[in-house]
């Protein structure tokens, strides 16, 4: 029985590669959306919301909810779940709608 | 860009828009099949990108094999199809053909804008999922339940290891067995209905065969994997500071109202949750296209007997219609194709016409059955406390919109999104439509939102402008 999606998957990608998140090197896979390189490494939160300044992260999975708005390499707003994780990418925390601080 | 127009645009790459899309040029048509991922199959199919090169992409579908044969036809064909295309908006001046809108890249952010002109149009956009909101489902790890079947099925990843599954339809069930093969493990599936609505409908039952044995196959792997099944229970709160720890499962009287005394909490440390799902028909509703409400209370598009809306040359296939799974999807997306062949080229309508439609119609009255047994019970609204977050984007509380409803006199949720912001924010009310209509009609149940958004997708100002400019 598969103890994870890659085994199950029987899926073998090229070599994994690196990326940033606030700093901390993150390991991707070739294939996976920001949102999964994320996921796999346990982060579940890369905003905070505008007036509570609450913790959010992917949500619907499908570019529907914009709940997993990230700044990637210095562009805000962008939808992780959408946007394919390239070596070397640094991802931050998008703060509010990422255009202040 | 072509001067010569297409015979046909498809939106939506699913099993709707490809069964549309390769038969439609298997009836000569020239084709363009718009659709804004990466890769063909939509949401039931969505698959790995190649460069995850999975070996068994089928291990995570059912009917893996109907796929690959709609892709080889679609790669066997003359059709274009046009990958990372968002649709933001159809127009048409008069008798010219259709102009359709598209913004470009993964996430429409290259933002190079294009426009694909056709003579008919077949609307293949699918749904997205409906939420109810409740108290802590903002916390990072509580995922729509699609949201996460989506994330494995493409990024082969999970959000945690211990996950709740909860809300109600048949998404659920496919959701938790996929997560428990995956590898996690799954304490809960709490469904808010019983599925005993299903037994009002035995006719529809009966000739559907196919469906209880889909049923049957999620119920033997979550079996195989001691996954419990709690009918008429729902998650009424999510507990934890930065992320999910734990929730607290309720029992639920008939109209989904919370038993007291019946709370118990589950430790896990992400909830998959979903309350069916709503058809993604914006870009129609815009052109003036007739809806009405399904049994399931959602807005769907009122179609004829060959799938045309109530906008002649604009045809729909699939979730526009009416929620019903991939394999109706598939028959509409091919009868829609002969339709709009039969209208342009004037030629008979084939035989096979007549076995589509009856294929057709038998499996909505199924899906119709089983859409009455999962709408939202009026007790629903009993979940929420007043600090509740309703409106994800605009962090509007149960409380405000309850306030706008008693004492500012909102009836309709386009009031309450002038007094309060609920459904003003990026998702357009995608997310919390469903909830704010039934509070604003001072109640609970399945109020069906408007589905009016003055675009499908976000669109940048200077895109806007340059449309008024003659190309
Ligand atoms: C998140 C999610 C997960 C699901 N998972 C399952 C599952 O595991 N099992 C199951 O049986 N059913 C699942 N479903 C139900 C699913 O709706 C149907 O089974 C099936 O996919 C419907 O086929 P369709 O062709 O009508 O729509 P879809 O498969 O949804 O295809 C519609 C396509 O149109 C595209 N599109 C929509 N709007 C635009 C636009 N404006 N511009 C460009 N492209 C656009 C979408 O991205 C999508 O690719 C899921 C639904 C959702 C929302
Ligand atoms: S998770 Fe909803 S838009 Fe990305």
């Amino acid at each position: 029985m598969a103890r994870n999606p890659i085994e199950l998957a029987g899926a073998r990608p090229g070599p994994p590669f690196e990326i940033t998140f606030d700093g901390r090197t993150v390991t991707a896979l070739p294939g996976q959306s920001v949102a999964a390189a994320l996921w796999a490494a346990g982060i579940l939160a890369w905003r905070t919301t505008r007036r509570g300044g609450r913790p959010r992260g992917a949500f619907c999975g499908i570019g529907q909810c914009y709940d997993c708005l990230a700044t990637v390499n210095g562009r805000p707003n962008r939808r992780a779940c959408l946007v394919p994780a390239r070596p070397g990418d640094a991802v931050t925390t998008q703060q509010g709608d990422g255009h202040e601080r | 860009m072509s001067a010569e127009p297409y015979d046909l645009a498809v939106i939506g790459a699913g099993a709707a828009g490809l069964a549309g899309a390769v038969h439609a040029a298997g009836q000569g048509l020239s084709v363009a099949l718009l659709d804004d991922a990466a890769q063909a199959g939509g949401q039931f199919f969505r698959h790995p990108a190649p460069a995850l090169k999975a070996g068994r992409p089928q291990a995570l579908h059912h009917h893996w094999s109907a796929f690959r044969e709609l892709r080889s036809r679609l790669a066997a064909s003359a059709v274009d199809h046009l990958t990372g295309h968002h649709v933001w908006t159809v127009t048409r001046d008069g008798d010219l053909p259709w102009a359709v809108h598209a913004l470009t890249g993964a996430d429409g952010e290259e933002q190079r804008p294009v426009c694909i002109r056709a003579r008919a149009l077949l609307l293949a956009t699918g749904a997205y999922e409906r939420q109810l909101p409740f108290p802590g489902w903002t916390l990072p790890g509580v995922v729509s339940a699609g949201g996460v079947q989506a994330m494995l099925k493409s990024g082969l990843v999970l959000p945690g290891r211990r996950i709740v599954v909860a809300g109600s339809g048949p998404l659920l069930l496919a959701a938790a067995s996929s997560l428990a093969t995956a590898g996690a493990r799954v304490p809960l599936v709490a469904e808010a209905a019983g599925y005993l609505g299903y037994a009002r409908h035995p006719g529809a039952l009966a000739a559907n065969p196919g469906k209880l044995a889909e049923g049957a196959l999620h119920a033997k792997v979550l079996a195989r994997h001691r996954v419990r099944l709690s009918t008429r229970s729902a998650v009424t709160e999510v507990h934890g500071t930065d992320r999910v720890e734990a929730v607290t499962v309720r029992r639920l009287d008939r109209d989904w109202r919370p038993l007291p005394g019946t709370g118990r909490r589950i430790a896990c440390d992400a909830l998959a949750v979903g309350h069916g799902l709503v058809p993604r028909i914006e870009l129609a509703t815009a052109l003036g296209c007739a809806t009405r409400q399904a049994p399931d209370g959602t807005s769907v598009l009122v179609l004829d007997d060959r799938q045309q809306t109530s906008v002649p040359g604009l045809w729909a296939a699939g979730e526009t219609g009416g929620i019903g799974g991939w394999q109706l999807a598939a028959v509409e997306g091919e009868l829609a194709a002969l339709a709009v062949a039969h209208r342009l080229s004037g030629r008979p309508a084939p035989a096979r016409v007549r076995e589509l439609r009856r294929r057709r119609d038998r499996m909505r009255r199924f899906a119709e059955a089983m859409g009455a047994a999962h709408r939202p019970g009026p007790g629903w609204t009993h979940w929420l406390q007043d600090g509740t977050e309703v409106c994800r984007c605009e962090e509007v509380t149960a409380g405000s919109i309850r306030e706008a409803v008693a004492e500012l006199g909102a009836r309709d949720a386009r009031t309450v999104k002038l007094l309060t912001r609920a459904g003003m924010g990026w998702c357009q009310g995608r997310m919390c439509g469903a909830a704010v209509a039934c509070l604003a009609a001072g109640g609970g149940g399945a109020a069906a939102s408007e589905e009016r958004r003055p675009f499908a997708v976000p669109v940048p100002l200077g895109t806007l402008a340059a449309l008024d400019e003659p190309n």
